[in-house]
């Protein structure tokens, strides 16, 4: 049954369902009765993906009250901050060779 | 790292010049220091173009002619202050939606006369949402979700 290498996003993602979950997850947190309101599937089979793509890291869980949350992990906006913040320090230590050399030639 | 506002990536520089200098090279010669592999285009670009001018943007133009639009100059205070829109998705797509843009800020401050302190900050990045809001767009895209999950993965194992 379990055909996909666990924690791996990408194969969790392979699926239709999945990545519809992911994008209705996109908009709020939500139940799962509220994802199976929304999917042409049963309560059952939205548990069956969400367990999915918990397991590949893209999705969390908080109880609130009796119900289950689910919402998508913050490691969209970190992987986002990551590739950024690498690209700004080579940005800036470029822009020093750029300032400091001029001068330089000048002399 | 959790204590890490992930919205938000500041950086800072020194750098031996007037503030003037500093300033001018900044947005003239932008170019020259982003990383040259960091563009959209699907042809070698030649040149970056600042246009230095609140309302202007900055863009990459390729060997072909083309142009890529990928920032809108949102304030321009020589030499002390310059702000521009990040209209690059997640996805490494030009985003046309200034509501999923993040910003840039960048303050230059005088040391001395011959030494120019350079803030940086790219806030708002959450706003380009975790890139989830454009999965229906950009999951079959190798740019996409593989490379988003390949450096996730790469986080987690700590790389």
């Amino acid at each position: 049954m379990v055909t996909y290498e666990e924690g791996d996003g990408w194969a969790a993602l392979g699926d239709r369902t999945r990545r519809a979950i992911v994008v209705s997850l996109a908009e709020r947190p939500q139940s799962v009765g509220e994802l199976a309101s929304t999917l042409p599937i049963s309560r059952p089979a939205v548990s069956q993906h969400l367990k999915v793509l918990k397991n590949a890291g893209l999705v969390a869980e908080h109880a609130a009250g009796t119900r289950r949350i689910y919402e998508l992990n913050t490691a969209g906006v970190i992987a986002l901050h990551d590739q950024l913040d690498t690209f700004w320090s080579r940005a800036m230590s470029g822009f020093r060779d750029a300032v400091e050399q001029p001068a330089q030639e000048q002399s | 790292m959790t204590d890490v506002d992930h919205t938000i990536v500041r950086r800072q520089i020194v750098v031996e010049a007037p503030i003037e200098q500093a300033f001018t090279v900044f947005t003239d010669r932008f170019g020259d220091f982003k990383p040259a592999e960091h563009n959209l285009m699907a042809s070698q670009i030649t040149e970056t173009v600042f246009e230095p001018h609140v309302g202007g943007h900055i863009f990459d133009r390729a060997l072909d002619g083309s142009e890529c639009h990928w920032a809108r100059v949102l304030a321009y205070e020589p030499p002390d202050r310059v702000v521009f829109s990040w209209d690059i998705s997640p996805y490494w797509q030009i985003e046309t939606d200034p509501e999923h843009t993040s910003e840039v800020e960048v303050r230059f401050i005088a040391e001395t006369d011959q030494r120019t302190r350079l803030e940086l900050e790219h806030r708002n990045i959450d706003r380009h949402g975790p890139g989830w809001e454009g999965v229906r767009d950009g999951v079959d895209n190798d740019a996409g979700w593989p490379l988003y999950l390949a450096r996730y993965a790469a986080l987690l194992a700590g790389v």
